[in-house]
């Protein structure tokens, strides 16, 4: 089942193309990695497919709903952790998830169960009444992903969700990205590739706005170039950072 | 509307987070008493009312509403939280007017906390409290225009300090629109009908017209439509926001 979905997006700013000609579909049980270059368009296209900018033209839909003529059925359904997972510096913890909670409906006694389970699933316990701006990087990472499951959506647009954290967080945030997966369609842009590999089932390559690979981890690798093993590399790089800068070096240089 | 008051509810918080609630209504109840003492002669004038506290409140809420009403906006939008809040599935009017309700009720505490003139001149005569009524009930009013046109400003920037600065700068045509001086120089040239709309936005001349206690009717329209009006424009404002 297809629950998300984009047809030709493309976003300018001013005369700059951010986004040209976006297409992609994610089903149910599908994780997406979303990778490029800084200012390659994936924080744009996210922004698109939540509803928080309009396409110049083209259109997202998540799970059937028109993002921009259905926007608020569409929003419903989506879990979105913004770049940089903005917070509301003077509220706590808790109040934060509180607002989100019932700003998105629930009701009092459905929003406590529901955050219940958040707290103990994402570890929040120990900062459950801490002001958000007295919170470490990984904390208010975590906060914003409490935020975009509060309300168990059915598709999870996360911008970024490991930047910052370190390689303990790391790790349990793709445990958790992992165990949701089954249920939900998810799109995680990154810049690790390594994580990639751990739990997407699918990479999309975009470098200046333009799409350049759609297709499974297995598959990306075998466009890796192979190997002068007369060149001593000075820096290791894995297969598929080979692959990667393979694939977006060759657009920049054409 | 329950969306909006957990918007309003929030947001009022807000204020109250950070030592600056205390510091605004501090120096907001130091001018406002100044102006009625100092510069309005209170004691001299020998009549108990408080139209000298009234008058000044054109000018005192020209600099003191953008104040309240410039973060609206602007500090969601210099943050990021923005995006969080309009990728919830409200309309973008619940928050529009959740947030200025805010700032609105925010006004309404300042205004309450003089109170005490109130009370003071009551005990130095038997003034109007009819008059008086009305005129805290126009004054807030007046505030919620301003308000509402400092969240539309704020609403077009991330920057706070142009925030205020686009609000003080609108506000200030709204209080001069009524200025002979203004009205002069405007005369020579535009037709009658542009002279007496720009004479008919005038805060001062609404807000006088209540706080004599004569033709409050026109004046209550007036400002409760213009705050309609830039609480809708602010949902434009955040609407078209999205598509640049
Ligand atoms: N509001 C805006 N106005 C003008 N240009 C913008 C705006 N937002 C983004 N851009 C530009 O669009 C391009 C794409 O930005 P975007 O944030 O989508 O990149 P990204 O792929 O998320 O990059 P990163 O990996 O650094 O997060 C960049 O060149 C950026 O400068
Ligand atoms: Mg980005």
């Amino acid at each position: 089942m297809v629950l998300v979905e984009t047809r030709a997006l493309v976003k300018k700013f001013g005369a700059f193309t951010a986004v040209d000609g976006i297409s992609f579909s994610v089903d149910r049980g599908e994780v997406v990695g979303f990778l490029g270059p800084n200012g390659a368009g994936k924080s744009t296209t996210m922004k698109i497919i939540a509803g928080f900018l309009e396409p110049t033209s083209g259109s997202a839909f998540i799970a059937g709903h028109d993002s921009r003529a259905d926007s608020i059925a569409a929003r419903r359904r989506l879990g979105y952790l913004p770049e940089g997972a903005p917070a509301y510096p003077d509220m706590t913890v808790a109040s934060f998830l509180e607002f989100v909670a019932a700003m998105r409906g629930l009701s009092k006694p459905v929003a406590r169960e529901r955050l219940a389970e958040l707290v103990e699933r994402i570890d929040l316990a120990e900062v459950w009444n801490r002001r958000m701006d007295a919170l470490s990087k990984g904390f208010k990472r975590r906060v914003g992903i409490a935020q975009a499951l509060v309300h168990d959506p059915d598709v999870l647009i996360l911008d970024e969700p490991t930047d910052g954290l370190d390689p303990n967080q790391k790790h349990e945030m793709r445990e958790l990205i992992r165990t949701l997966a089954p249920n939900k369609a998810i799109v995680v842009s990154t810049h690790i590739l390594e994580e990639v590999e751990a739990i997407c089932t699918r990479a999309i390559i975009i470098a200046r706005g333009r799409m350049l690979a759609d297709s499974t981890p297995a598959e990306l690798l075998a466009r890796a170039p192979a190997r002068d093993p007369s060149q001593t590399q000075i820096v290791r790089t894995t297969p598929l950072e080979d692959a990667f800068r393979h694939i977006t070096l060759e657009q920049a240089g054409s | 509307m329950s969306t909006a008051l957990l918007v309003f509810r929030r947001e009022f918080a807000g204020y109250f987070a950070t030592p600056l609630a205390a510091v605004f209504l501090a120096v907001f109840l130091a001018v406002a008493a100044g102006m009625t003492f100092f510069m309005a002669n209170f004691f001299d004038r020998g009549q108990a009312d408080l139209s000298a506290f009234f008058l000044w409140h054109p000018w005192l809420y020209l600099v003191l509403m953008p104040a309240i009403g410039m973060r609206l906006w602007a500090e969601e939008r210099r943050s990021g939280t923005i995006e969080l809040l309009m990728t919830l599935p409200v309309q973008p009017w619940q928050l529009v007017f959740g947030k200025w309700l805010a700032a609105w009720v925010f006004a309404g505490l300042a205004l309450a906390l003089t109170a005490p003139l109130w009370i003071t001149v009551n005990v130095l005569g038997s003034p109007d409290n009819g008059v008086i009524l009305a005129s805290y009930l126009g004054s807030w009013l007046m505030a919620g225009a301003f308000l509402a046109i400092s969240a539309c400003v704020s609403a077009l920037t991330k920057n706070q300090v142009l925030a205020f600065i686009g609000a003080v700068v609108i506000g200030f045509l709204f209080v001069m629109a009524g200025f002979d001086l203004v009205l002069a120089a405007v005369r020579p040239w535009a037709p009658d009908v542009v002279v007496q709309a720009i004479a008919a936005m005038s805060f001062i001349g609404h807000f006088q017209r209540i706080t004599d206690g004569v033709l409050e009717a026109p004046a209550i329209i007036f400002f409760v439509s213009l705050i309609v009006f830039a609480l809708w424009l602010n949902v434009q404002v955040l609407d078209a926001r999205k598509a640049a």
